[in-house]
């Protein structure tokens, strides 16, 4: 399978830990890829490798065809490939609108446009994200000052902001209340759909994972244990016994 | 809120008491030289400490750097007074800038305590360098040549130079923090792992950062050599332990992270400073110590900080949903 994103034999230890055994798996440009598997399977592990946290032990990682396995966090994220985070971050002592300002993709920028003013375009820009993800009413409070929902929702938007070819989310909906899911689970259709961003998601709520994914991805102990639609995935035995612990 | 006419009477009136003081009171014009390098100092320290969280003890580098730079062309160009002064302000801020461009490409990857302690040793080494080093005096210093005009001139030239620079280096800062420089360095104060992640040009920032602060520090060097007519390498020129320590106190006293705070913490410091010194002689560094002590438990954000938290409508902090305020951000 080619795709956007090809992860190819990737191993990560920490020590004795194997976090990633030999995981090889896909993301297609445009796509919606899901990634599920219990806590401690390795999920965040695999993204973090992706972005350039730390150095993988073995394997490939191809952006767009080239290899990015031996790039640091900015030179990655510049390529377009971003990732928000389990933990939501934002800028805490900051406005949402300087929030969304300082997102802006920084792949073009030379010593002269780090003293330059934001173009009018981009101010707009920053509006209309915040008032897509439904925070224009408070996009002069301070980020930090947001619940925690509402974080979620600005470290998205930022994201957005940044106008990322492939965005990593690492649980999206966590912390979010359920009728909030809906309308996050719409806004992440849109933007895939309307901008073009392709999406690789980690996510637990199986509910979500049906209704936006069209391709699942499920780790366990490291290990790639299946791949394939929800639907299948969801009825794999390997799967189930992963989240129930058969023995 | 004040409206723009209010600020605009407002700046009006503290600029023109800032001009007419060294006239009314010629006999402070020193004082008052020093009150604005005690301003700049507590500004350029803020760029790194407040806004971007970098608390740096080596700043003291660049002035130091900055007071040699240019007391050695004034001592060998063999030019007159004030052509020499010029060129070595100018070439002073050129080094001073360079050092700071690569000290910084190899410290600013430390982070959080790690690059404060590099600093400590930064200023500390400064110093030793520079007290044996035979080019530049070595450890009896050096001299700066007489100042040409008649007496009382001298005292009032340095009250209007160091005016200048203060007020330059606050327009430079007000600026840069409104546009996108201010924003990265607040980015990377907040989460510099996700301003990273989203791809920001983090070394860059700070190195530059960095550099800005260096710029007026070694023109501030460059200036107070002359002012003071004597370079001692410990105790002017890379005098860490009374204006390097002073630079972050008087940033945090007046609230780090403002614009303001650094000014009204370096005056205010000054001023009780002076006070000290004249009325409880024997006494002043216990009494500035207390000071410290005092700022610290009971202003532990700093005046501004104080004042912030408790009207933040002062602030355009605007924090209810109906009342906020279209501001223009990003803009100078």
């Amino acid at each position: 399978m080619t795709g956007l994103l090809e992860v190819e034999s990737l191993t990560k230890t920490f020590g004795g830990v194997v976090a990633n055994d030999n995981v090889t798996l896909a993301v297609p440009e445009g796509a919606i890829v899901g990634l599920i598997g219990p806590n401690g399977s390795g999920k965040t592990t695999l993204f973090n490798s992706i972005v350039g946290y730390h150095p993988v032990d073995h394997g490939s990682i191809r952006f767009d065809g080239a290899e990015i396995s031996a790039l640091r966090v900015p030179e990655i994220a510049r390529l377009g490939l971003v990732r928000t985070f389990q933990q939501t971050r934002i800028y805490g002592q900051m406005d949402c609108v300087r929030n969304m300002l300082i997102s802006v993709p920084h792949a073009e920028e030379d010593l002269w446009t780090m003293f330059s003013p934001y173009p009018a375009e981009t101010t707009e820009r920053a509006g209309e994200l915040l008032e897509f993800v439904g925070l224009y009413e408070k996009r002069y409070m301070r980020a930090g000052e947001l619940s925690f929902g509402q974080q979620k929702l600005l470290e998205f938007a930022m994201a957005l902001m940044n106008a990322p070819r492939l965005l990593l989310l690492d649980e999206p909906t966590a912390g979010i209340n359920p009728t909030l899911i809906n309308d996050l689970i719409d806004r992440l259709k849109r933007a895939n759909a309307e901008i073009g961003i392709t999406l690789f998601v980690i996510e637990h709520n199986m509910r979500v994972i049906m209704d936006l994914v069209e391709h699942v991805y499920c780790l366990a102990h490291g290990e790639l244990l299946a791949g394939g639609a929800p639907q299948q995935v969801r009825q794999d035995p390997r799967v189930i016994e992963a989240y129930l612990g058969g023995q | 809120m004040t409206s723009q006419l209010e600020k605009t009477i407002l700046y009006a009136i503290a600029l023109a008491a800032a001009l007419a003081a060294p006239w009314l009171f010629p006999n402070f014009a020193t004082q008052i030289a020093f009150l604005w390098m005690m301003v700049l100092f507590a500004l350029t320290w803020d760029i790194m400490g407040g806004q971007m969280g970098y608390n740096s003890f080596g700043n003291i580098f660049f002035f130091g750097v900055g007071a040699y730079a240019c007391a050695v062309v004034q001592r060998d160009s063999g030019l007159d007074y004030f052509t020499a002064f010029a060129v070595g302000m100018a070439l002073a801020a050129v080094i001073g800038v360079a050092a700071a461009a690569i000290l910084g490409s190899g410290m600013l990857g430390l982070r959080g305590h790690y690059f404060a302690i590099a600093t400590l040793g930064l200023g500390i080494a400064g110093g030793e360098i520079a007290s044996g080093w035979d080019y530049i005096g070595a450890g009896s210093g050096l001299e700066t040549p007489l100042y040409p005009g008649e007496i009382g001139a001298r005292e009032m030239f340095f009250a209007y130079l160091f005016f200048v620079l203060a007020v330059a280096s606050f327009i430079v800062l007000t600026r840069l923090y409104a546009g996108r420089f201010g924003l990265a360095i607040n980015a990377i104060r907040d989460d510099e792992d996700k301003a990273e992640a989203m791809g920001l040009h983090t070394t860059r920032y700070k190195t530059v950062a960095w550099c800005v602060s260096a710029f007026f520090l070694s023109l501030a060097g460059g200036a107070a050599g002359n002012m003071i007519g004597f370079i001692d390498p410990r105790d002017v020129a890379f005098a860490g332990v009374t204006f390097g320590v002073w630079m972050v106190l008087m940033a945090i006293l007046g609230g780090k992270g403002t614009i303001w705070g650094p000014v009204i913490g370096a005056m205010i410091f000054h001023v009780t400073q002076e006070l000290f010194w004249t009325y409880l002689l024997g006494w002043q560094r216990v009494a500035l110590g207390l000071l410290i002590i005092l700022i610290v438990v009971f202003f532990p954000l700093g005046i501004l900080g104080w004042v912030r938290e408790r009207w933040p409508e002062l602030f355009d902090d605007t924090a209810d949903e109906a009342g906020a305020v279209e501001r223009r951000v990003g803009e100078p």
